[in-house]
């Protein structure tokens, strides 16, 4: 009998050309200008909101000049707003609670939508269809009125908002995941698992789910995207921790001024839609780069 | 014998993403006539479909490009022919029936509309003329009640049926050539057979040349006439089918027709080891190295193989192969 | 080598790994209106063979006979109906939990596909090691040294452990497969159409190898395969399927010397040839139609409607299958108790 020669040849040294399914994404990943740019500013955005109350140690509700001062005057970079507070300590102070909520939010959707998405589509049967159903009746709840609901229930926090916002974002990615779950429970790679005997954690959790991080990835960097703009939005509606400096609340109580002054309202509005914008970016650049189809180019 | 279609020096070379180019077909030639079949074998990835494409002139470009050679039609060189006639020789002189019948057909219009198009398009027929000819197709392809699949969609036919309609399709025009890529490996044995039958009966009434690519010689031995066996894009040995069978030359040929079990009428007793073909196809970046590309996998390579691309070579009537095994006492060009 | 016949006895002889009888997957499809019934899928109706000890069973048929369901329910990766499934002589078909998983280092599968069957986050030789981990076998060191052991029976480097699956070809990564299937020392192997995603000369390699694996370790193998060339020369013993029933089982030689049954003598019949003989055989039976799906199939023989020799008898009443001869078990009412079959007797 002959026997095979293997593909590669002996004297090649094997081990290097190993390349981590991770490492091709971080490659796929940097070939996108924009996914990159919005990755450093987010890193920046990021950056500053932990370094900044140790360079500016105030009480960012404290006035610190006079009320509604343009940008640049008195030494007040983009101004003052209604009640005189300086605008650039708002903005530092601000995004502390935009972004905790932000990631916070993401992480309830993603951990409740995983739960929901992975035990339904892996078991299917009875435990979809109860798992689905409560997945369909908090899918046609208008979500804004059910996260105000919420937090006006609990009083407005930090926590109050994430839990709220995360209530009400998880059913889409329940449903990306057990569409993910169900594609991928029918290859045969999860019947060998099974033939050999795995039990079900396994192959849910480090047999499948990995298989159903790509997707999963990009959906989550796109809900952090949603629930600032939440976050925003229910700060703007007064409903925010009054104890908590937040864009959307600078937003909320200068709006009454905006005639007579642009820039309390224009100011926090930018760094949302900034942040908003790099998180889009990268969830972009991640989707580009798990997708086999332009890995080949 | 006056060939329909005549392939000579054919070369089709693709640009590879490291600037390198890559010769997937070299110097392939061949003719056939009408009424008769030509099978193609060889393994995936040794440009077996790449010739088919070529003829059509659907070698994407880029990164590929036909580099050079001819492809006559009927004396006709297609590499010459404008883009405007090539779009009135595919489907209608030239047409080709694909290996996956589901994604091939339009899932959203109805059979006749599809077998329908190709009429309309190159023959000018009315929508209701269109109609009348695609039921006749159905019906020619032995689909049971055509006037009522003809408004059916793709989906509700079965695996075979739709091969059906395929071949419906691309003999809806009468062309004179049809280019058949593995048309039944999606399908079972009894209606494999089935296809084969009706592929042979339509060929005699139409009068039309058939390129049949398969990997399976037991295929080419029902359908074909002769044969073109390919390796890494080169024709390494043509013969008369029968020929090729009892007395392989090419050291590929014969490993292609070994290593597979053969069903046999009286099956014996004693089953020895397959003979295997070592390793694997070389990949695209690999070829036009320089000398035979077998010769990794040759058991019987010789020291001058890895370094001379031996020449196409007689080695019996109507035989020829490319191998220095038969070709020893000729020095290299 | 050629393994003894299986037998239909009533009482079979203690040799056989694995006797499964009257073995049943039915599977519900929704239902097409609030009142209408569930239709049902007969995938597996009432199959019942055994296997002896390192011998070859095949199960031939077209798509949608059921020889894949019946090889994944008799490793317990498809419910279970109705029927026994006995390896070793002990009943797996009721088993659970536990019990079931002590039961998995005796029977291994290899996939079709050897894109899907390996899981593209794994290196090669965790894929390799992870039966060993599962189902507890040897200790750490001794897993080690046997996942390197595996890899070079199987015709692979050890060093090859630390790549991962989309470094290798096809053939290799069946490689890979099979040595995930041999890694518990197994007595049954279920092989689902182990070839048939390959290119042809690949395809000798991995038959080649399974046969060696077999006569070294005395393994038992399942064999599921629509390519008649290959079950003649893997199994020892073959069982065509139609529609979720075996209608034809025999050994190897009788079988394709003798098939009895109409439907084993048309997928015969249909295999293209190289060999003139077999082309030009006087009884070749040409099928019309595609096989009739098992949904709700109806009463009587579910080959009658493709058969050229059908009866009346036959759309009405099923045949049993019954033994002629030495073993040659036939599920048809037209072949006659001396084993003359219909195509040969309306000669």
């Amino acid at each position: 009998m002959t026997e095979s020669t293997p593909a590669v040849p002996a004297e090649e040294p094997v081990v290097i050309e190993v390349e981590r399914p991770w490492r091709e994404v971080w490659r796929m990943f940097r070939a996108n200008r924009a996914a990159v740019a919005g990755l450093v500013t987010l890193l920046l955005i990021v950056l500053v909101t932990v370094l900044g109350p140790f360079v500016y140690p105030v009480d960012p509700f404290a006035a610190a000049g006079p009320l509604l001062l343009p940008p640049g005057e008195q030494g007040f970079l983009l101004g003052t707003d209604q009640q005189g507070r300086d605008l650039v300590i708002g903005l530092l102070y601000g995004s502390q609670s935009t972004l905790t909520v932000g990631a916070a939010a993401a992480a309830i959707t993603i951990t409740i939508g995983i739960l929901f998405g992975a035990l339904a589509g892996y078991y299917r049967g009875w435990v979809e269809e109860v798992l689905m159903r409560i997945t369909e009746f908090f899918q046609v709840l208008p979500p804004l009125l059910l996260a105000m609901v919420v937090v006006l229930l609990f009083s407005p926090s930090i926590y109050s908002i994430s839990i709220a916002i995360g209530v009400v974002s998880w059913p889409a990615t329940a449903r990306l995941v057990r569409a993910e779950f169900l594609r991928l429970r029918e290859l045969d790679f999860v019947k060998a698992e099974r033939a050999i005997g795995a039990r079900n954690a396994r192959i849910i959790w480090t047999i499948i789910l990995p298989n159903a991080a790509p997707p999963l990835i990009v959906s989550a960097a796109l809900s952090v995207g949603i629930a600032i703009l939440f976050e925003a939005g229910l700060a703007f509606l007064q409903l925010s921790d009054p104890n908590v400096m937040s864009w959307g609340y600078l937003i909320s109580v200068n709006r009454p001024q905006i005639l007579e002054a642009w820039w309390p309202v224009t100011f926090p509005g930018l760094a949302i839609f900034i942040t908003v914008l790099s998180v889009s970016l990268i969830g972009d650049g991640l989707n580009d780069a798990f997708n086999p189809k332009l890995r080949q180019r | 014998m006056s060939a329909l279609l005549e392939v000579r020096g054919l070369s089709v070379e693709f640009d590879l993403k490291d600037g390198a180019v890559s010769r997937v077909i070299d110097g392939l030639n061949f003719e056939l006539a009408a009424g008769r079949t030509l099978g193609i074998v060889g393994e995936s990835g040794c440009g077996k479909s790449m010739t088919a494409l070529a003829i059509m002139r659907l070698v994407p470009v880029p990164p590929g490009r036909i580099a050079e050679g001819a492809i006559r039609l009927a004396g006709e060189n297609l590499l010459d022919a404008s883009e405007a006639r090539m779009r009135e020789v595919r489907g209608n002189d030239v047409s080709m029936i694909f290996q996956e019948p589901m994604t091939s057909l339009n899932p959203v219009y109805t059979i006749g509309d599809q077998i329908g198009e190709t009429v309309r398009l190159h023959q000018g027929l009315s929508r209701r003329d269109a109609r009348d000819r695609a039921i006749e197709m159905l019906r020619a392809v032995s689909i049971p009640a055509p006037e009522k699949r003809v408004d059916e969609y793709p989906h509700q036919l079965s695996g075979g049926m739709r091969q059906r309609v395929m071949i419906a399709m691309a003999l809806a025009c009468r062309p004179q050539v049809l280019i058949a890529d593995e048309p039944t490996t999606a399908l079972d044995v009894t209606v494999q057979a089935q296809i084969f039958d009706l592929l042979k009966e339509l060929q005699q009434q139409t009068e039309a040349a058939v390129i049949l690519i398969t990997h399976d010689m037991g295929a080419i031995a029902e359908m074909a006439q002769r044969v073109v066996v390919m390796y890494a894009g080169r024709k390494v040995e043509e013969a008369p089918v029968d020929e090729m069978l009892t007395n392989p030359k090419h050291p590929y040929t014969r490993g292609l027709i070994a290593c597979v079990p053969h069903l046999e009428a009286d099956p014996a007793l004693e089953r020895p080891p397959l003979m295997e073909i070592p390793g694997v196809v070389p990949s695209v970046a690999e070829l036009g190295r320089g000398g035979c590309p077998f010769a990794p996998r040759c058991a019987e390579a010789m020291d001058r193989c890895p370094q001379d691309m031996p020449p196409e070579t007689a080695v019996g009537e109507d035989h020829t192969a490319a191998c220095w095994l038969y070709s020893a006492t000729e020095a290299a060009a | 080598m050629t393994g003894p016949a299986a037998s239909a006895a009533a009482n079979p002889p203690p040799d056989n790994l694995l006797e499964v009888r009257g073995l049943k997957v039915h599977f519900s499809l929704p239902r097409k209106g609030p009142f209408a019934p569930a239709p049902k899928v007969h995938a597996v109706d009432g199959v019942s063979f055994d296997t002896a000890r390192g011998a070859t069973l095949g199960l031939v048929g077209e798509s949608g006979s059921g020889k894949t369901t019946t090889a994944l329910a008799v490793m317990r990766l498809a419910p279970v109906t109705e029927g026994n499934i006995l390896l070793n002589g002990q009943e797996i078909g009721p088993l659970s939990g536990e019990a079931l998983r002590r039961q998995r280092r005796h029977m291994q599968i290899i996939f079709q596909d050897p894109y899907s069957s390996l899981n593209p986050r794994l290196r090669a030789g965790e894929i390799v090691r992870a039966p060993l981990d599962q189902l507890d076998v040897g200790d750490r060191e001794s897993r080690d040294d046997r996942v390197a052991e595996l890899f070079r029976l199987v015709g692979l480097r050890p060093e090859q452990q630390a790549l991962f699956p989309h470094q290798f070809s096809g053939g290799q990564r069946q490689r890979i497969g099979v040595a995930r299937a041999l890694a518990t020392q197994p007595d049954l192997i279920v092989c689902d159409e182990p070839v048939s995603a390959l290119d042809v000369a690949i395809q000798a390699q991995i038959l080649n190898l399974l046969r060696r694996l077999q006569e070294e370790f005395g393994l038992t193998y399942l064999f599921i395969s629509h390519d008649l060339g290959v079950v003649q020369y893997m199994c020892d013993d073959v069982a065509v399927m139609y529609l979720g029933q075996v209608v034809e089982h025999a050994d190897r030689v009788s079988l394709f010397r003798e098939p009895l049954h109409p439907y084993t003598n048309a997928l015969l019949s249909a295999v293209p040839s190289a060999d003139p003989v077999l082309r030009d055989r006087a009884s070749r039976i040409r099928l019309v139609g595609d096989p009739p799906s098992p949904i709700d199939p109806p009463p009587g023989c579910r080959f009658a409607s493709r058969c050229p020799f059908a009866e009346e008898r036959c759309r009405a009443e099923e045949p049993a299958l019954r033994t002629i001869g030495e073993g040659h078990r036939v599920r048809c009412h037209l072949v006659s108790d001396d084993g003359v079959p219909p195509h040969r007797a309306s000669n």
